[in-house]
């Protein structure tokens, strides 16, 4: 009779033992690599930050030059970031972001995710890129959307490169470019931001329509659209003309570095900021302010073009050779921008007009 | 100790032991599935505390809504039916005929399952869009492109169900049938293409599910025209934050898969007992060689496997091989070992021991999981209401093939702040991962080892009971080698799957440890140099660990010709 009872007690204990065993297991392996601070250990700071991010050089190196314990987690593209903090509201997964672009950044700061600070140290440069001038976001690098050609293509085939907006609805760049669907795309979105600044919102979904009519193809994200359709991509694409960032023509560079073989309209760009900043609620946010300080250093400025292919905010640092050579940035007097005040409160509305005008 | 006495703290026992074995995976579900899901849903249907319906007469009232419903269940009904028509010959092929390969061919079939979506469709694109050797088929763009691509993942589905059913059904209806005259083609119709229907019907519901809630095909290949409610749900969650439509549309999703599990299950239990009517696995039937009559069927199969299946995986392999500037090289797969040059953490060496370090947990508590529901729905109890609670549980245990990934993400990030007094935050735990791959891999262990143990004849048991066997030694003794006989399969699926899971993994918020398809999707969409040849090569890696581990699987079945499949998936 015992031993029924011992091996029945041994059954049903199995599973319990196991289940804690493997929580023993995982909290285990997450207590050296997991994030949440707890109140007691005022060393540990952790940073939430959107897919492109050198998560454990940065890790290391901030933990270095702060005196804090670094740790940093991903949370999705730009988009998901955002909306994943607005959702964590009250709990915040960590003490500070970085990655949220102006196309979000009014999301964050209506929905009061954020503590205000400006950073010590913070450039002169940065003024330029400043959210507001109560510092509630701190913007860290820039990047530019713009219009990307294979200028070989054209050099081949006798025909004048395309310079601005309006060249690509002409006749002779029919079938040609490959645009990206804004309701999908951050990159795509930018793209968008820029015709609206330069048609107007009464104007742009024109220019779009025109566009289609001349044969743009629209892909759902920036790999479809430059690994699978443009002639440069390092696929079989056919199209000579694509949205991509004023810096890609770095990447495209010969072997040896000495020439590129495609090149950034310049006068197509728009500007996507990427502020960091200090969660409302944070548990350590004397720590989140020395990370923000320790972004907008010189330090970390100078690996931004390497690590995640952005111009530095900070106007003294210099660029790498072949990005000055290369992938210029677009001037102020270029660019096509709008607020993110404005980008916010639009951008539903403008989607809806291109979704009813062109059926996206 | 008396004999009544002994008696009751036995049932007492049984009767622990059952509950625990419920209880267990009932609580990891609701914990882990229904109160995220519950949680996200709820936020989107409440305004300040309070419950507000009025979204739902609202986006049902929106023409886009209906657009994208509609949109949803043809695309689900186009490729259930290209599954069924592909996967048919497929299974006979496989599965009915003996031929050198064929193991080999099997393993091959369940490559395209776990492919990451994201490389498929820049596969089929490649294939059918400007300048692709199918151009000339004017696919580019179109439903047909969505359903052939979505049938690129479920003919595996078909054949694997159907063929597993076929392997076991007794011919000597057919051959009686044949000797009465009618011809092959009629004996085929008359007698076993009816035999066949419950299988049919029951991976056509599978298929139906899958395609009806597929992410990454739908929105690569299909963009705003063709959406479903999966990627509206996920362009109103990630772009818009439109919380309130998204949680109406879930309401959608939910009722839509509702009717697959319903009629999946319906289905599932006319073939089980149709299996029960036949003898046991037909002695000394025997799998032929084909003939001269298998010929149609042998070059259906074959152009399914050339055209739909190995062109597409060809297209990826002729691409990871090749350097941006065209020629041949294996630069792509040594960049893999290098951590210089691509825009990720470490190398993507690492992501992939990462990745397999993962899915060993995530198939140990799928596994360990799985086999207690599978135990625990094999039972045949005698009241209506424990019956009807099981039929419950076991669509419970079905529902996280049918969610959205993106409301499984975000509604575990707004629950799991230290859930139930744990003293961490597991939001930003690495122990997230292999809980939700688990989720994932779980329904696919339960519908592996379920009909193994469900046709275990009841009788065996009462014997062995009578003869005074505990109820834990007929576990141990009748259960248990069942389940071992199809549990390096099970195994294999919960491996599998979760080693290609990409969707509720890349929606958690991730302590920098990356797996190999996260891995693979920033690769191939980034501007690097590099970058996307190595992702390419990344995902060449990936199918052909799957394939590895399918084939193992496959091989670690104990008995060949009993324990296939059996009309469930």
């Amino acid at each position: 009779m015992t031993h029924i009872h011992a091996r029945a007690r041994r059954a049903m204990f199995a599973p319990i033992v196991f289940v804690a065993a493997v929580s023993l297991a995982l909290s285990g392996c997450s207590t050296d690599s997991q994030a949440g601070a707890t109140e007691k250990d005022s060393k540990k700071v952790t940073l939430v930050v959107h897919d492109s991010f050198p998560n454990k050089e940065f890790a290391a190196a901030a933990s270095k030059a702060t005196g804090y314990d670094v740790k940093v987690i991903s949370a999705g593209d730009g988009g998901e970031l955002t909306n994943k903090l607005v959702l964590t509201k009250g709990a915040p997964i960590a003490d500070a972001f970085f990655g949220v672009d102006n196309t979000f950044a009014s999301r964050v700061v209506d929905n009061d995710v954020v503590e205000a600070y400006v950073p010590a140290g913070l450039p002169k440069s940065a003024a330029d890129y400043a959210f507001d001038n109560k510092g509630s976001l701190t913007p860290v690098d820039v990047g530019a959307t713009c219009i990307n050609i294979d200028t070989g293509w054209f050099k081949d085939r006798g025909i004048a490169e395309p310079q601005n907006y309006e060249d690509l609805t002409a006749p002779k760049y029919r079938d040609l470019t490959v645009l990206l669907d804004p309701t999908a795309s951050s990159t795509g979105a930018s793209f968008l931001t820029g015709t609206v600044s330069e048609f107007g919102e009464d104007g742009f979904a024109d220019y779009w329509q025109k566009l289609v009519d001349n044969g743009a193809r629209i892909e759902q994200g920036w790999t479809e659209a430059y690994n699978g359709q443009f002639t440069k991509g390092g696929g079989d694409g056919t199209k000579p003309i694509v949205v991509s960032y004023s810096s890609s023509p770095a990447f495209t560079t010969n072997d040896d570095g000495t020439a590129t073989t495609t090149k950034a309209l310049l006068d197509t760009c728009s500007n996507q900021i990427e502020y960091a900043g200090v969660l409302a609620g944070a548990t350590n946010q004397a720590g989140a302010k020395a990370v923000l300080d320790y972004l907008v250093s010189s330090e970390f400025q100078e690996t931004i073009p390497d690590a995640m292919y952005m111009y530095p905010m900070d106007a003294e640092v210099k660029l790498p050779a072949n990005w000055a050579e290369f992938a210029p940035m677009p001037t102020k007097g270029q660019l096509h921008d709008l607020p993110s005040a404005k980008i916010e409160q639009g951008r539903e509305g403008w989607l809806r007009t291109l979704s009813d005008k062109i059926g996206l | 100790m008396t004999r009544s006495a002994s008696n009751h703290s036995l049932h007492v026992g049984r009767w622990l032991g059952w509950t625990l074995a419920t209880l267990l995976p009932l609580g990891f579900i609701l914990l882990f599935f229904v109160w995220p899901v519950v949680s996200l849903v709820a936020t989107g249907l409440t305004n300040d505390g309070q419950l507000d319906l009025s979204g739902i007469p609202e986006v049902f009232g929106d023409a886009r809504t209906w657009q994208v419903i509609g949109q949803t269940i043809l695309q689900a009904v186009g490729s259930t039916v290209i599954s069924l028509l592909l996967g048919l010959p497929a299974a006979y092929v496989l599965y009915r005929l003996d031929f050198p390969g064929r193991a080999f061919l099997r393993g091959f079939l369940t490559v395209p399952f776990v492919l990451p979506t994201v490389v498929v469709g820049t596969a089929f694109t490649a294939l059918l869009g400007p300048g692709g050797p199918l151009e000339w088929l004017g696919l580019d763009r179109s439903f047909v492109a969505i359903i052939i691509a979505l049938a690129f993942f479920n003919v595996t589905v078909v054949a694997r169900t159907v063929g597993g059913f076929w392997a076991r059904l007794d011919d000597s209806a057919a051959m009686a049938a044949r000797v009465m005259g009618a011809g092959r083609v009629r004996a085929w119709l008359t007698v076993t293409f009816p035999a066949l229907v419950p299988a049919l019907a029951s991976a056509a519901a599978l298929v139906f599910l899958f395609s009806s809630t597929s992410f990454g095909i739908v929105l690569i290949l299909g963009g705003r025209e063709f959406a479903n409610v999966e990627t509206e749900i996920y362009r109103l969650t990630v772009q818009f934050l439109d919380l309130r439509s998204a949680a109406v549309l879930s309401l959608a999703q939910f009722v839509i898969v509702g009717l697959a599990l319903t009629v999946s299950a319906r289905l599932r239990s006319s073939g089980e007992r149709a299996v029960e009517l036949r003898a046991e696995a037909p002695q000394g039937q025997r799998e032929k060689r084909p003939g001269i009559a298998d010929l149609p069927a042998l070059v259906m199969f074959g152009a399914t496997v050339l055209i739909l299946h190995a062109l597409p995986i060809l297209t990826l392999l002729g691409r990871s091989l090749r350097a941006a500037d065209g020629s041949w090289s294996f630069g792509n797969y040594a960049a893999l070992f290098s951590s210089a040059d691509l825009p990720i953490e470490g190398t993507v060496l690492e992501s992939i021991w990462l990745s397999l370090r993962i899915s060993c947990v995530a198939a140990a508590i799928a596994m360990f999981l799985g086999v207690l529901i599978a135990l625990v729905l094999s039972r045949r109890p005698g009241s209506d209401v424990l019956r009807r609670g099981m039929s419950l549980f076991d669509g419970l245990v079905m529902l996280p093939l049918g969610v959205s990934a993106v409301t499984l993400g975000f509604g575990l990030l707004l629950t799991m702040n230290k859930p139930l007094g744990i003293g961490f935050d597991l939001r930003t735990s690495v122990a997230l991962i292999p809980i939700a791959q688990a989720l994932v891999a779980l329904p696919l262990v339960v519908r592996t080892l379920l009909p193994v143990l469900r046709s275990i004849d009841q009788r065996l048991r009462f014997a062995a009971t009578s003869l005074g066997a505990s109820p834990l030694a007929v576990l141990r003794t009748i259960d248990l080698p069942m389940v071992g006989r199809s549990a390096g399969l099970a195994l294999g699926f919960a491996f599998a799957a979760s080693l290609g899971e990409f969707g509720a993994t890349s929606f958690l918020v991730r302590p920098g440890e990356q797996t190999l398809p996260v891995v693979i999707a920033q690769l191939i969409g980034h501007q690097a140099p590099g970058s996307y040849g190595a992702g390419l090569a990344g995902a060449v890696v990936l199918g052909a660990l799957t394939a590895a581990v399918m084939l193992v699987a496959d091989r670690l079945r104990a008995d060949r010709i009993g324990s296939e499949f059996r009309g469930e998936f």
